[in-house]
């Protein structure tokens, strides 16, 4: 469940976001819409906590991310929030089963290796546990930085453009992927795109245009 | 895989600022070791062979020459002193006893030393075999001179004009035989060859010109009432290089030393206060050898603050991706503190055993040109204060890019990747 009350956010003395209400259910999915600069990435941050917003309210699975202290918020998100950004930003340093043991790890989790294979398992790349993610394909970079946002049951799957650079038959797969893992955890999706081909595929949207077409203000 | 393992991958991932920094650290650390190591080597060991010897009475000449031949053997002799002057200060009531000493030979690089058994007793020297000289000619080895030269009981040798036993005149017509081996005692006695202070006279008597020196005359009577009034001087009226005192009271150390400075023709000078000047003197060398061992440990600082910062600048994403995944800004924090002490403990380790492996070299080096011998180059305890250091210099270099780490705006990070 996110929820979200009169947020608003902005860098100086522009307002980047401005949301009276808006509310996405246990288990929903829903895709929020936008031009570039209309604000999707910034909602995101926000309700991963990694941003404060300037005014209003944020909650996630319940919890009232201003009422946490810093570290609990990292703490919070870590355990219950899975990110999927847009570049999958995994770690170079480390093979693709320590990416994903490193979620576990720093959300304060046991490493429970059974469960890292196993993610790795549901989305077809357990065998490349071992692999540099620098040699992977951009496709099987996707699933693991998809395993590693999954590994933790988060209640909350936040994923920030998914298949803006991606072909149509890949699109339609990897917009799957994504569902069915939510789907896989019981959690609630929030996927923020300005991909149209997606349009149809959830039963909710939020569009962050303004009804002239201009980005919100 | 924790955050120790995680910080060592990551700077493996550049090895090439992380390498720089722990060599020039090394270096720093290396030189400090090696100054702590030979500091304390050089004031144990001359604490050691000046131990008991409160007084040293020669020709005149400079103190510290003085000392430095009479009771480190590292120096040539200032002259010879007339055993009958020497007699004069030995039967002072302020003497408890003295050692006379006659320089002037080698063998091999290895001094010949004439003198009393007295000699052999004050640094407690025991034989592995053997026994001590009973007539002129006999030898007894320090452990280090008969490793060195290959003698042994019943080896003869000719003993070579000069203290470095390169000197093209040897004393052919008189070779000594070894007559006893002394054990290791970790003095000066290691690497000196004893004989008679008879012995001397008679080698020397053979070239020398003037037949004013009998080669025997007065040696054999040894034990008469002029020689145990003499406070174990030879009887005689011949000359040796120079004569060890041991006070009766420290009060000695006021008058004594001027009385014989003033009122003889001899020279007198303390050991401790001699060799407090050469530390003095030597000190000024290895102060700059400090500053060069500063300058290269602050260079190291400054090497690991930029790699850090650099590296903190490249893996500003993966540091955001680990926030995303839960870690807190002290936990970010703490990463980066780790890499730079790693990079510190990695440095102070391999600087002190560098420090070490220089210093074994150096002590190998010396024992080689006879000059010194250094005994075993072992742990300094502060050594440890300077791994310590070593190790919170790093951490220092390290807290600002560790700041900067932890006031990473992960939300601008990641928008700016897009």
């Amino acid at each position: 469940m996110v929820e979200v009350e009169n947020l608003e956010h902005g860098f100086g003395r522009q307002t980047v976001l401005d949301l009276p209400s808006w509310r996405v259910g246990v288990g929903e999915h829903c895709l929020v819409v936008g031009r570039s600069g209309s604000g999707k990435s910034t909602l995101l941050h926000l309700l991963a906590g990694l941003a404060t917003p300037r005014a209003g309210a944020v909650r996630v699975a319940g919890q009232d991310l201003s009422a946490l202290s810093p570290s609990a918020r990292d703490h919070f998100r870590g355990r219950s929030v899975g990110l999927l950004l847009q570049t999958f930003h995994l770690l170079d340093t480390l093979s693709v089963l320590d990416n994903v043991r490193l979620a576990r790890r720093l959300a304060g989790l046991p490493e429970d290796r059974e469960r890292c294979r196993e993610v790795l398992e549901d989305l077809g790349v357990a065998d490349l546990s071992r692999a540099r993610p620098s040699t992977l394909s951009h496709g099987q970079a996707q699933r693991v930085a998809l395993a590693r946002a999954v590994v933790n049951r988060p209640g909350v799957i936040l994923a920030d453009e998914p298949t803006s650079s991606l072909d149509d038959g890949s699109c339609e797969r990897v917009a799957a992927l994504i569902e069915a893992e939510a789907a896989r955890h019981g959690a609630t999706l929030v996927v923020a795109t300005h991909d149209s081909r997606l349009r149809g595929r959830f039963e909710r949207s939020l569009s962050l245009d303004a009804p002239d077409g201009e980005p919100a203000r | 895989m924790n955050a120790l393992l995680l910080g060592l991958r990551t700077i493996a991932r550049r090895p090439l600022p992380a390498v720089l920094t722990v060599l020039l650290l090394m270096l720093g650390i290396a030189t400090v070791v090696v100054l702590l190591l030979f500091q304390r080597e050089f004031e144990d060991r001359l604490g050691r062979d000046a131990r008991g010897i409160d007084l040293v009475v020669g020709a005149k000449g400079s103190g510290l020459q003085l000392v430095l031949s009479a009771v480190f053997h590292i120096d040539v002799p200032t002259g010879n002193a007339p055993l009958s002057e020497l007699r004069e200060i030995a039967r002072h009531p302020m003497v408890a006893s003295v050692i006379p000493l006659s320089l002037g030979d080698a063998y091999r690089g290895f001094r010949i030393v004439g003198t009393t058994p007295a000699y052999v007793e004050h640094y407690a020297g025991q034989f592995a075999e053997g026994r001590l000289w009973e007539r002129s000619m006999e030898a007894v080895l320090g452990s280090r001179a008969a490793r060195e030269t290959g003698l042994r009981i019943g080896s003869s040798f000719i003993g070579a004009h000069g203290l470095e036993g390169d000197s093209g005149f040897h004393h052919d017509e008189d070779p000594y035989r070894v007559v006893g081996v002394l054990r290791e005692t970790g003095t000066v006695l290691d690497r000196l060859i004893l004989v008679d202070s008879a012995s001397v006279w008679e080698v020397h008597a053979v070239h020398d010109a003037s037949g004013t020196m009998p080669a025997k005359g007065g040696t054999e009577g040894g034990s008469g009432a002029e020689d145990s009034a003499a406070n174990g001087l030879p009887a005689g009226d011949k000359e040796v290089t120079t004569m060890l005192v041991r006070y009766r009271t420290p009060v000695a150390a006021i008058s004594l030393p001027r009385a014989i400075n003033a009122g003889t023709k001899l020279q007198a000078a303390s050991p401790a206060q001699e060799t407090a000047r050469l530390f003095h003197l030597v000190g000024t060398g290895l102060d700059a050898f400090r500053a060069f061992a500063g300058v290269l440990i602050v260079a190291s600082a400054l090497s690991l603050f930029i790699a850090l910062w650099h590296a903190m600048h490249e893996q500003r994403y993966d540091l955001a991706v680990m926030r995303t995944l839960g870690a807190s800004r002290g936990r970010i924090l703490r990463f980066v503190l780790i890499q730079g002490a790693v990079l510190g403990v990695a440095g102070a380790a391999l600087g002190t055993a560098l420090g070490h492996a220089a210093g074994w070299l150096l002590a190998e080096w010396l024992e080689r040109a006879r000059s010194l011998s250094l005994g075993a180059l072992g742990w300094v305890p502060e050594e440890g204060l300077v791994v310590a250091g070593a190790v919170l210099i790093a951490l220092v270099a390290a807290t600002v890019p560790a700041i900067r780490a932890y006031r990473l705006d992960v939300a601008t990070v990641l928008l700016e990747r897009r």
